[in-house]
C-alpha cells in the first residue's frame, strides 16, 4: 500500500476512529495448559500470546542472582505475523524490544521474594499491526498475575504517535508506516512510566500532550486488564461454592 | 564478590555525594564533564571521528558504498549502524555477538541519525531500485567511563559531517559530501535517588535506576527519545529531563558541530 493521501480527514482516521480512541480490545486471561500464567490479548489487529513460568531454577546456573530473583523476557514474531515472511528467531529489533519490555515489567515484580530463582516471559506475535510491544507487556502483565506472581500493580502501555500534524492514540499500521512520530509508553496505575520511547518528530509541547494522551489510554487499558482477572477469578470462587 | 562489596561502598558514597547535591567528580548534576572531538582520524573511511567525553573514548568510522536499496524504499539511500561492546574497552565487556546493551546503544544512536531527518536519503539514490548508497556507521567503544550513549551519538553525527560520498572510486562521477540536513545531539540523563543527573560517570551509570536518553534537532524539537533500566519515572521527571537536554544540546551542537 502506497501513502494514502490523508490520514485523518475531519477529525476521524482511516479506520474510523477519533484521535484520542484506542482499538478495540480482547482479553482472555489462562488459555494455556502447561504455562503457570497465561493471556491472549488483541489490541485491533494484533494477536499476541503471553506466557508465564516461574518462579522456577535458573538455567545455566551462573544467571542466578543471591538476592532476587532473575526475570527474563523474550519477545517473538511468528514468521506468518507480518505481510512480508519474517526470518524466525532473534532479531536486533526483537533483543531490543525484549529489553525494554522486561525493564517496563520488572519495578512492579517483588523480585527479592524469590532469591536463586527465575521468572520467564515468553510473548509469541501471532499477528502484528503496529504496536506489538505494547500488546505484549499488556499481555505479559496479566500472565504474571495469572501465575500468581506477588506484583506492586499491573503495568498497562500502549502508544501515541503523531499523523497529519495531529497527536492519535494507538497507531495502527498506516499510521505507523506513514506517521510523524511514534512513543511507545507503558504505566502502573499511580503514572509510574516504566517504558518511553520515541522515534519520529516532536515538539516540546506536542511531547507534553502526547504523554498525557498515553496516560489516558493506559487508565483505560488497566480497567480492561483488571476486569479480565476478575472475570477469571471470581467467577472461579463461585464455581467452587456451587459444588 | 570483593567487586560487589566494592560496588555497595562507592553507592553509598555516590549515593551521600548526592543528597548534598554534589558529585564525585565536582561538577554539577547538569555538568558535562570535558567533551573533545576530532574528525577525520581515520584515512581509509569516509568520514571519522574520536570522541572523548571524560574518561569515555570511542572511534566512529563511517563506509559508504553502492548497494541495492531495500525492496520498500527503491529510491532511498540506507543507513546501518552497529555499535560493540569489545572487552578491550572495559572488563566487563566479554567477546562474543552483541548482547542487549550492545544492540540498544546501536539502535538508539541509529535513530537519532535516522528519524532526525539528519541524512536526506532520497539524494543518497544511484538508480532508484537498483543502486543506492549504503552508509554504514561503525562505532568502536575504546574505554568505557560512562555514558557511550552520547559520546556513540556524537561520534556518529560528527563522523558524518566530514564525510564524503566516494563516487570516483566506483565509477559514479565526483565525489561529493554527504547530504546533511541536521544535526541531532543526544543527551543522557540518570535517575539516582530521586535525583537528576547528565552524562553519567561510569560509576554513576553502574548504579543508576534509570537512564534517559533525548535526541533534538536543530529546532529544538524531540526525534527520538529511550528510557532504559528498571526505576519507573514521573511525568514531572520525564519533563524536567526533556527540557534541560534540549538546553544541553543546542549547548553542544553550537560548540562542536558547526555546518
Amino acid at each position: 500500500m502506497s501513502k494514502p493521501e490523508k490520514l485523518i480527514a475531519d477529525g476521524i482516521r482511516l479506520d474510523g476512529r477519533k484521535p484520542d480512541e484506542l482499538r478495540p480490545i480482547k482479553i482472555k486471561v489462562g488459555v494455556l495448559n502447561r504455562a503457570d500464567g497465561s493471556c491472549y490479548f488483541e489490541f485491533g489487529g494484533n494477536k499476541v500470546i503471553a506466557a508465564v513460568y516461574g518462579p522456577r531454577e535458573v538455567h545455566p546456573r551462573h544467571m542466578q542472582k543471591s538476592t532476587s530473583a532473575v526475570v527474563r523476557y523474550r519477545y517473538n514474531m511468528a514468521s506468518f505475523s507480518v505481510e512480508e515472511r519474517k526470518r524466525p528467531g532473534p532479531d536486533r529489533r526483537s533483543i531490543e524490544v525484549s529489553k525494554v519490555s522486561r525493564e517496563a515489567l520488572e519495578p512492579v515484580i517483588f523480585q527479592e521474594y524469590f532469591p536463586r530463582s527465575a521468572i520467564d516471559i515468553f510473548v509469541e506475535i501471532l499477528q502484528a499491526d503496529a504496536g506489538t510491544r505494547t500488546a505484549g507487556i499488556n499481555a505479559a502483565s496479566i500472565a504474571l498475575a495469572d501465575a500468581g506472581i506477588p506484583m506492586k500493580s499491573l503495568v498497562s502501555a500502549c502508544a501515541v504517535g503523531k499523523v497529519d500534524d495531529t497527536l492519535v492514540l494507538d497507531l495502527n499500521k498506516d499510521e505507523d508506516n506513514y506517521g510523524q512520530a511514534d512513543m511507545p509508553i507503558a504505566m502502573t496505575p499511580d503514572g509510574n512510566i516504566t517504558l518511553l520511547q520515541m522515534d519520529g518528530h516532536l515538539s516540546r509541547d506536542e511531547f507534553r500532550e502526547g504523554l498525557e494522551m498515553a496516560k489516558k489510554g493506559c487508565t483505560a487499558i488497566y480497567e480492561m486488564q483488571k476486569s479480565a482477572l476478575m472475570e477469571k477469578y471470581s467467577s472461579q470462587i463461585e464455581g467452587d461454592n456451587s459444588e | 564478590m570483593s567487586n560487589e562489596i566494592i560496588a555497595e561502598l562507592r553507592k553509598d558514597y555516590i549515593y551521600n555525594l548526592m543528597i548534598k547535591g554534589e558529585r564525585e567528580d565536582g561538577r554539577t548534576f547538569n555538568q558535562y564533564r570535558e567533551i573533545t572531538i576530532d574528525t577525520n582520524v581515520i584515512d581509509k573511511a569516509e568520514g571519522s571521528a574520536r570522541v572523548k567525553i571524560g574518561d569515555t573514548h570511542v572511534v566512529v568510522g563511517v563506509k559508504i558504498q553502492p548497494g541495492t536499496p531495500f525492496p520498500d524504499t527503491p529510491d532511498q539511500g540506507v543507513i546501518i549502524t552497529n555499535l560493540e561492546l569489545i572487552p578491550l574497552a572495559s572488563p566487563v565487556f566479554e567477546a562474543g555477538p552483541p548482547r542487549e546493551d550492545a544492540i540498544e546503544l546501536a539502535r538508539v544512536t541509529d535513530r537519532g541519525v535516522r528519524e532526525s531527518g539528519a541524512l536526506d536519503l532520497s539524494k543518497l539514490c544511484i538508480t532508484p531500485g537498483e543502486k543506492v548508497w549504503m552508509v554504514f556507521i561503525d562505532v568502536h567503544v575504546l574505554d568505557d567511563g560512562g555514558n557511550i550513549m552520547d559520546a556513540s551519538a556524537l561520534g556518529a553525527i560528527a563522523a558524518l559531517m566530514t564525510a564524503k560520498l566516494p563516487a570516483s572510486r566506483f565509477g559514479l562521477g565526483d565525489d561529493s559530501v554527504v547530504p546533511l540536513r541536521d544535526v541531532p545531539v543526544s543527551v543522557t540523563a540518570v535517575e539516582i535517588g530521586g535525583s537528576i543527573m547528565l552524562d553519567p560517570s561510569m560509576d554513576e551509570e553502574s548504579i543508576a535506576g534509570t537512564k534517559l536518553t533525548v535526541t533534538s534537532n536543530q529546532a529544538g524539537e524531540l526525534s527520538a527519545m529511550q528510557k532504559s533500566g528498571v526505576h519507573p519515572l514521573t511525568t514531572e521527571q520525564i519533563n524536567y529531563i526533556v527540557d534541560i537536554a534540549i538546553e544541553k544540546a543546542k549547548e553542544i551542537r553550537e560548540k562542536f558541530l558547526v555546518i
